[in-house]
């Protein structure tokens, strides 16, 4: 019995400490990533739980105006053609509030969709709820989500790779090299990187 | 302090400044590290901003201001600029001159921001604009990764300075 109240007194220890170790919010790499239903470019609203063939998803928090965005536009295309096939397709979510950021509005986003052929989803994340519920900051701010059973799982949070301006000089490409990781059963080895981006246009309060 | 000693840091003090034209250097992150680590009594305001970055643009002119009004003090007030450095001649200088700006402006020449955000600040997710203040002697430090307003910025600035 004593032994069984100290399991609980640590039990109740670790919810209490936990609730104090991340105040901020947003995901770290393990985490379970909740479901979403948002509104695709085509008009249909979309959830994760659409697509039960894939093993993961590449979420990436991304918009029409940063230059970080642009800059990093074609590269999340190649991502996508290049990891769909395998399992792994990207979605992505503009979280930025059309009020503060004009040609972000959901008609821009369709706009931009079509002239630059997005082979992915792109929904507009109007309450911007899934951003938080993330812990997104900037765009763009990518995560690989992978599957377990039926809940979705944080593996990989950051940039896509080490340079924004010039995709023929990069070195390391850190979602490939984390994706590679993850298809081979193994953990990323570098699951969290760092990189510049715009900040979210959050709704004025 | 040694007169040799004077000489040796005068003199790299000017070898360090060869590319300083039109107010803009352009420097390494371990330049700039070495910069912000050096044991005085100064406060350091440090802005990271870039010419494209909207909300950035927006809060430059209240740092301009903290530059003027604590100006004689020991406060630096340093723009450090993340365009790339293929922009310096097109953008960052024309736009420093266009704009006036006193306080000293820094462009940072890295490519990978992995390497380097983390030692300015472990909180920095990346997002721009983002303020460091910090005082050595008085071992100070303090992130904010947000957009200020002027009287924002003013309050934490006194508060750092109290």
């Amino acid at each position: 019995m004593k032994k069984l109240t100290s399991f609980f007194v640590l039990c109740f220890g670790l919810v209490l400490l936990s609730a104090f170790v991340r105040p901020s919010g947003g995901y770290q790499v393990g985490d379970t990533a909740t479901d979403f239903k948002l509104k695709n470019v085509d008009g249909k609203l979309m959830s994760l739980a659409d697509n039960k063939a894939a093993k993961g998803f590449i979420v990436v928090f991304t918009c029409n105006t940063c230059p970080y965005a642009q800059a990093y536009e074609s590269r999340i295309i190649d991502l996508h053609k290049k990891f769909a096939p395998q399992g792994y397709p990207v979605v992505a979510i503009n979280p930025n509030d059309p009020a503060v950021a004009p040609g972000d509005s959901f008609e821009k986003m369709q706009a931009r969709a079509t002239s630059k052929k997005y082979p992915f989803p792109y929904l507009l994340d109007e309450t911007q709820n899934v951003a938080q519920t993330y812990g997104a900051t900037r765009t763009p701010h990518l995560y690989v989500l992978t599957r377990h059973g039926n809940a979705l799982k944080v593996a990989y949070i950051g940039a896509i790779d080490d340079n924004s301006e010039e995709p023929t000089a990069v070195k390391t490409k850190y979602v490939e090299n984390a994706l590679t990781d993850i298809m081979a059963g193994k953990p990323a080895a570098t699951n969290s990187t760092k990189a510049v981006g715009c900040t979210i246009k959050w709704k004025k309060a | 302090m040694s007169f040799i000693k004077l000489l040796i840091i005068s003199s790299f003090l000017l070898l360090a400044t060869p590319g300083q034209a039109q107010q803009v250097e352009v420097v390494k992150f371990p330049a700039l590290q070495k910069r912000l680590s050096q044991p005085n009594d100064t406060t350091y305001v440090v802005n990271f901003w870039a010419t494209w970055c909207g909300p950035c643009i927006k809060e430059l002119p209240y740092f301009e201001q903290a530059n003027k009004t604590y100006a004689g003090q020991k406060v630096k007030v340093l723009l450090v600029s993340l365009d790339y450095a293929s922009q310096l001649d097109k953008k960052v200088k024309p736009f420093v001159q266009k704009r006036g700006l006193k306080s000293e402006v820094l462009l940072l020449n890295e490519t990978d921001p992995n390497t380097w955000l983390g030692k300015v600040d472990d909180n920095w997710s990346g997002a721009i604009p983002f303020t460091l203040m910090l005082n050595n002697k008085k071992q100070k430090r303090a992130g904010f990764e947000q957009e200020f307003t002027q009287a924002e910025l003013t309050a934490q600035l006194t508060k750092f300075l109290r």
